[in-house]
C-alpha cells in the first residue's frame, strides 16, 4: 500500500500526544518509480523516520509516486489539494517537476516545503510567503567548491554539466565564485552516459582540476570512464553526486574526491548522530543526503505544528519561517527568500569499515545565502 | 588541436559505434526474419546488465558475469518470443508497438522490484583495467579497445553463421520468404525462437559490456534502444552489413560532432554560448543525418529485399 | 452491430459531461480536472486516429505536435504574463491569452512542421515510418531541452491560465467545457472527412495502395494532408492541455508520450470514432487507481496494455460493439 499513515507508525496512544491536537494533513509527492526511485525512497524514509520518532499521531502523510512526469505530479499535486484537502505538500526531487508543481499549489493558498529542488526562479522573482525550501539553493553547492577551489590554488579548472537549465546554472554558480582559468567549458547532452569524448578534451586541456556537475547515472558513468582512463588531474563535484545512494555504484573510482555539502554523516552534534543511528537501525543502510533533506523537513514540519495550528496560515507560516527545530545540519535559518542560510562544507570520500562514505574537511561558506535572494521582494 | 586528440576521439566514435552495433545487429535480425519491431530490445540490454553485475558482486569474477549475461538476455528473450512475440507475427506493426511498449514498463519495473531502487556496480575486470599508449602519444583505455574488439568478433561471427551454417541459410530463407521455409519442412517456431534469443543475446553482451563503463540501472536501454533503431533504418532494416556500417557512422558522427561543434561555433560566438549551442546541435546532428539519408534513399544505405 | 456502436459512442459522449457535473455538484474540483484530462487526451488521440486509423500511418512522433501546441500555450501565456512582445523583429508583435488566437497559432505551426516531416516520413512506409517519425520528434525534444530561452528542461510555468472570451476559464468546470465541446467538435470533423471522398481515398490508400493509385489518386498527397490535419488536431490538444497542466516542458515531446497516444488509440479501438475517448478514460482511470494502490503500478499497466494488445483484438470499442464494417 503506498498510501502510509504515518500516525500508525507511532509508538503510544497515550503519551504521544502533545497539547495540539489538531490533525495535520501532509501530501508527499515524490518518485518511486524508474531510474531516478532511489532519491524519492530516501526523502521518504528520511521523513517518514523524523514523523515515527515523534511519536505525533495526530499526522497523516499520504505518498504517490510522480515517475518523474511533470504532467503526473501536478495531477497527483491538484488531487491531494483540492479533493484530499492537504494542509502541507512536500516531496519533489526534480526542479522541473518543482516548476511545474509549486506555483500553482502556493496560488491555491497550500504551504509547499522542498525536499531538494531549489530553482532559481522559485528564489528569486517568483518567490512566495507559503513556499519554503529545507534543502539549498540550486547554485548553492556549486559556488562552495567554487570557492573552495581558490583556497587549494587550483588555477585552470575544466568544468562541465549536461546541456539544460540546471547545468548552466550549476557552471554560472561555479563561476560565480572561481577566479582561476578556465580549461574549458563543456555542455553534454542530457542523459549522455558516454564520456569518452569529454574526458578526452579534459586530457588535451591541460587542466590542473575537473568540476563536473552530472546527476544520477550520468554522474556515476562519467566518474567509472574518468577513472580508467589513465589522466590523474583531480575531480571535484557537488555532493549529491558522491552520496550515499550513488558512492555504491561509483565504486572505489570515487575514493579521494572533494565535494561540496550542507551536510555530512559525520557532523558533529546530537541530532545528527542520533539521526545517522535511527535511520541505520531502521532501514540497514547509510542515510544520504536526500534522506536527510526528508528527515529536517519533517522535523521542521513537527516543530510548527507544536506552536500553531495549520488552519491559521499566518501563524503557522510564522512558525516555519523561524525554523526552530533540531537540524542535523546543526544550525540552520530562512532567509527573507525562505531558502536556507546555511554553512557549506568540502566532504572527501573514503572508505570506512569496507564502505564508501565521506567526512568534512573544511568548511566552504559559513552562513551563506544564495544569489537570488535580492531578487524576491518578501 | 593534436594528432593524438583526434585519434583517440575516431576511436571513442568507433567505440560507440560498435556497442551500437551489438544492439542493432539483434533488432535487424529479429526484423529480418519475423517481420518484428521489438521496441523491449531496450529492455533486454537492461537485463543483461543487470545478471552480469549480479553474477560478478556474488562471484567476484566478470567473466561469469559476461556468461550470465548471454544466458539471461537469451532465455529472457525466448520467454518473451514464446509467451507474446509468436502472437504478433501475424499483426501489423501497431500492435507490435504496443505490445513490445508494454513490455518495456514490465522489464523496467520488475527489474526494480528484483534488484532495488539504487543503481549496481559492476567494474572492468583487472585484466583490461587502466589506459594504453598508442603511436602519436595517445593514452587510450584499455577495455575500450576490447570492446571494439569484441564488436568486430560478433561482427565477423555472425557473417559466418549467416553466411556459412545451416542456421544462418534458414535464416536467410526466413528473411526472403517465410511461407516457403514453412512448406519445406523447416521448423519455424524454433527458427523464431532461436532467432529471438540470439538477437536478445547480442543485446545482453552490450548490456554487460557497457554496464561497466556507466551506471546500471533502470531505464538504461532506453535512450541506447532510439539510437539503435536509428542505425538500423539508416542501414536497411534486416541488414548485418547496413547495421555494421550504419553503428559506425552514428558512432563516428555523434562524437565527432559533440567534439567538433563547439569549437568550429567559437569561431562566430563568444566560448560559453558556443559550448550551449554546440552541445545543442550536436545532440539533434545523428536525427538530422538520418532524415537527410532516407529522404535520398527511403529503405536506407543496404535495404534488403528492397 | 452499428447500431450498437452508435449506442456505445452516445454512452461514452455522455459519461464525461456526467461525470464533471457530478463531481462539480458534490464540490470536488479536482475529479472535474481528471474528466477534462481525460477530454483532452482523447482530443491528441482522435487527431493521431486520423493518421493511424483511417490513413494507416503509424506516427511515433505526435508528441511532437503536442508538445508545439503545449509550447505555444507556454510561450503566449509567458509574453501575455510579462506584457512583453512576442517577436520585435521584423514587426512588433504582442503576445495574447486569447485561447482560440493559441489554438489557431498551435495549428499553424504544427501544419508548418508536420509538412516537411510528412514529405520525407511519407517517401517510406511500414516500420521505416514509425522510426523515422520518432526520430524527428526526438529532434524536437533535444532541442527543447537545449534551448535556454523557454525554460529547457525545466519547462515553463503558466501563471495565468489562459482566457476565453466570455468564460472564465479558471473554474474547472467551465475549462472542462471548452475541452469537451473542442473534442465534439473534432469527433464532428472525423466523421466527415471519414466519409468524405478524401476519407474514402484515405482508406482505400491503406488497404491497397496500387489500386489507388491507379485509378489517378495519388495516396502521397492524400497522406500528407491527413498527416498534417491530424498534427494541427494534436497541437491544439497540446496547448489545452499546457493549460490545464499551468505547465509545458520537454517531457510532452518526448517519445514515451507519443507511445501513450498510440496506446490510447489501441485501447479504445484503432480507426473507430470513439476510440480515443474509450482509449482515455481507461488510461487515465488505469493510471489514477493503480498509482494509488502500489509503488510497482507501471508493471500492472503494462501487465493490462498486454492482456488487451494480446487477447482483446478491436480494443474496448470492438469488444463492445464488435468488427469494424467497412462500407
Amino acid at each position: 500500500m503506498k498510501r502510509i499513515a504515518a500516525a500508525a507508525l507511532g509508538l503510544g496512544l497515550a503519551f504521544s500526544s502533545p497539547a495540539m491536537a489538531e490533525p495535520l494533513k501532509i501530501g508527499m509527492i515524490t518518485t518511486l518509480s524508474g531510474g531516478g526511485a532511489g532519491l524519492g525512497i530516501d526523502i521518504r524514509d528520511g521523513f517518514l523516520l523524523a514523523i515515527k520518532q515523534s511519536g505525533n499521531k495526530d499526522i497523516k502523510v499520504i505518498v504517490e509516486d510522480d515517475a518523474q512526469k511533470p504532467e503526473l505530479a501536478v495531477q497527483i499535486a491538484d488531487k491531494m489539494v483540492q479533493s484530499e484537502k492537504v494542509d502541507i505538500l512536500t516531496g519533489i526531487v526534480w526542479s522541473n517537476l518543482a516548476m511545474a508543481v509549486v506555483p500553482g499549489v502556493v496560488g491555491q493558498g497550500t504551504f509547499y516545503l522542498s525536499t531538494n529542488a531549489g530553482p532559481s526562479a522559485l528564489a528569486g522573482a517568483k518567490c512566495n510567503p507559503n513556499y519554503f525550501n529545507v534543502a539549498y539553493q540550486n547554485d548553492n553547492l556549486h559556488e562552495a567548491m567554487g570557492n573552495y577551489t581558490n583556497t587549494i590554488n587550483y588555477k585552470k579548472t575544466f568544468i562541465l554539466a549536461p546541456n539544460y537549465p540546471a547545468g548552466t546554472d550549476a557552471l554560472t554558480g561555479f563561476k560565480r565564485f572561481y577566479k582561476g582559468a578556465l580549461a574549458g567549458e563543456v555542455y553534454t547532452k542530457v542523459g549522455q552516459t558516454d564520456y569518452a569524448t569529454e574526458i578526452a578534451q579534459i586530457r588535451a586541456s591541460g587542466a590542473d582540476s575537473v568540476y563536473f556537475f552530472l546527476p544520477g547515472g550520468m554522474g556515476i558513468a562519467f566518474m567509472k570512464q574518468y577513472s580508467q582512463s589513465g589522466i590523474s588531474t583531480p575531480v571535484m563535484g557537488p555532493g549529491f553526486s558522491f552520496d550515499q545512494d550513488v558512492l555504491g555504484a561509483v565504486g572505489d573510482a570515487a575514493i579521494g574526491v572533494k565535494n561540496s555539502s550542507h551536510w555530512s554523516k559525520d557532523l558533529d552534534n546530537a541530532a545528527n548522530k542520533k539521526y545517522v543511528a535511527a535511520f541505520k537501525a531502521e532501514y540497514n543502510r547509510l542515510p544520504s543526503l536526500y534522506a536527510t533533506q526528508g528527515y529536517d523537513t519533517a522535523n521542521l514540519i513537527l516543530s510548527a505544528a507544536a506552536k500553531a495550528s495549520v488552519k491559521d496560515k499566518d501563524a503557522f507560516r510564522a512558525a516555519l519561517k523561524e525554523a526552530k527545530f533540531d537540524s542535523v545540519r546543526g544550525k540552520f535559518k530562512f532567509g527573507n527568500n525562505n531558502h536556507p542560510i546555511q554553512d557549506i562544507y568540502v566532504r572527501e570520500v573514503i572508505k570506512e569499515d569496507g564502505v564508501l562514505t565521506n567526512k568534512i574537511i573544511a568548511t566552504s561558506f559559513t552562513d551563506h545565502q544564495d544569489a537570488y535572494a535580492k531578487d524576491c521582494k518578501m | 588541436m593534436s594528432s593524438a586528440l583526434l585519434i583517440e576521439q575516431v576511436l571513442n566514435g568507433l567505440q560507440f559505434g560498435v556497442m551500437l552495433f551489438l544492439m542493432a545487429a539483434g533488432l535487424t535480425l529479429i526484423f529480418g526474419v519475423m517481420g518484428v519491431i521489438n521496441l523491449a530490445h531496450g529492455s533486454l540490454y537492461m537485463v543483461g546488465a543487470f545478471a552480469c553485475a549480479a553474477v560478478a558482486a556474488y562471484t567476484g569474477s566478470f567473466w561469469l558475469g559476461l556468461v550470465a549475461s548471454l544466458a539471461a538476455a537469451a532465455a529472457a528473450g525466448a520467454i518473451v518470443e514464446v509467451t507474446v512475440i509468436r502472437r504478433l507475427y501475424s499483426r501489423d506493426h501497431l500492435d507490435q508497438v504496443l505490445a513490445t511498449f508494454a513490455l518495456i514498463l514490465i522489464f523496467s519495473e520488475g527489474t526494480r522490484w528484483v534488484f532495488g531502487s539504487f543503481p549496481l556496480y559492476l567494474d572492468i575486470p583487472p585484466v583490461l583495467q587502466g589506459a594504453v599508449s598508442l603511436p602519436g602519444g595517445a593514452q587510450y583505455q584499455l577495455y575500450r579497445l576490447a570492446i571494439i574488439a569484441a564488436g568486430l568478433v560478433v561482427a565477423i561471427g555472425l557473417y559466418l553463421l549467416i553466411s556459412r551454417t545451416r542456421l544462418g541459410m534458414r535464416i536467410r530463407a526466413g528473411e526472403s520468404d517465410r511461407e516457403m521455409i514453412g512448406a519445406l519442412g523447416v521448423d519455424i517456431a524454433s527458427l523464431n525462437t532461436i532467432v529471438f534469443a540470439l538477437g536478445a543475446a547480442l543485446a545482453g553482451l552490450a548490456g554487460a559490456l557497457v554496464g561497466a563503463l556507466q551506471s546500471v540501472q533502470v531505464g538504461m536501454g532506453e535512450p541506447v534502444l532510439i539510437l539503435a533503431f536509428v542505425v538500423i533504418v539508416i542501414g536497411g532494416i534486416g541488414s548485418i552489413k547496413g547495421a555494421l556500417i550504419g553503428a559506425i557512422l552514428v558512432g563516428v558522427v555523434d562524437t565527432m560532432g559533440r567534439f567538433l561543434l563547439p569549437q568550429l561555433l567559437t569561431l562566430f560566438m563568444e566560448p560559453s554560448q558556443a559550448a550551449t549551442a554546440g552541445a545543442a546541435i550536436a545532440s539533434m546532428l545523428i536525427y538530422i543525418v538520418m532524415a537527410f539519408i532516407l529522404a535520398v534513399r527511403p529503405k536506407g544505405l543496404f535495404a534488403v529485399n528492397a | 452491430m452499428a447500431n450498437r456502436e452508435k449506442l456505445i459512442n452516445t454512452a461514452l459522449a455522455l459519461l464525461l459531461p456526467a461525470l464533471a457535473l457530478a463531481a462539480y455538484g458534490m464540490g470536488e474540483p479536482f475529479y472535474v480536472t481528471l474528466a477534462t484530462r481525460i477530454a483532452i487526451l482523447a482530443l491528441a488521440a482522435a487527431g493521431l486516429n486520423l493518421a493511424l486509423g483511417l490513413g494507416g500511418l503509424v506516427s511515433f512522433g505526435h508528441a511532437a505536435f503536442f508538445g508545439i501546441g503545449g509550447y505555444m500555450a507556454g510561450i503566449f501565456a509567458t509574453h501575455a504574463f510579462n506584457q512583453t512582445p512576442l517577436f520585435t523583429w521584423p514587426i512588433e508583435i504582442a503576445a495574447t491569452d486569447q485561447m482560440p488566437v493559441i489554438w489557431l497559432v498551435s495549428a499553424g505551426v504544427a501544419a508548418l512542421v508536420a509538412l516537411p516531416i510528412g514529405l520525407i516520413s511519407l517517401r517510406t512506409s511500414g516500420v521505416y515510418f514509425i522510426m523515422i517519425t520518432l526520430a524527428f520528434a526526438q529532434m524536437i525534444y533535444y532541442f527543447a531541452i537545449s534551448w535556454p530561452a523557454y525554460g529547457g528542461e525545466d519547462g515553463l510555468s503558466i501563471t495565468m491560465r489562459n482566457g476565453f472570451p466570455g468564460v472564465n476559464t479558471l473554474d474547472p468546470l467551465n475549462y472542462f467545457l471548452i475541452a469537451y465541446g473542442l473534442l465534439l467538435l473534432v469527433l464532428f470533423i472525423f466523421t466527415r472527412i471519414r466519409d468524405s471522398r478524401f476519407g474514402a481515398a484515405l482508406q482505400a490508400a491503406r488497404q491497397n495502395e496500387v489500386r489507388v493509385a491507379s485509378i489517378g489518386i495519388r495516396p502521397l498527397r492524400i497522406r500528407l494532408a491527413a498527416f498534417v490535419i491530424s498534427a494541427m488536431i494534436t497541437a491544439v490538444a497540446g496547448a489545452l492541455f499546457a493549460d490545464l497542466n499551468r505547465f509545458v516542458g520537454p517531457s510532452m515531446l518526448s517519445w514515451n508520450m507519443s507511445g501513450e497516444l498510440i496506446v490510447l488509440i489501441i485501447l479504445g479501438g484503432t480507426g473507430r470514432l470513439f476510440g480515443p475517448v474509450a482509449g482515455a478514460i481507461l488510461f487515465v482511470l488505469f493510471e489514477f487507481a493503480l498509482g494509488g494502490l502500489t509503488e510497482h503500478w507501471q508493471l500492472f499497466l503494462g501487465l493490462i496494455l498486454l492482456g488487451v494488445v494480446l487477447f482483446v483484438r478491436g480494443g474496448l470499442i470492438g469488444l463492445l460493439a464488435g468488427k469494424v464494417h467497412h462500407g
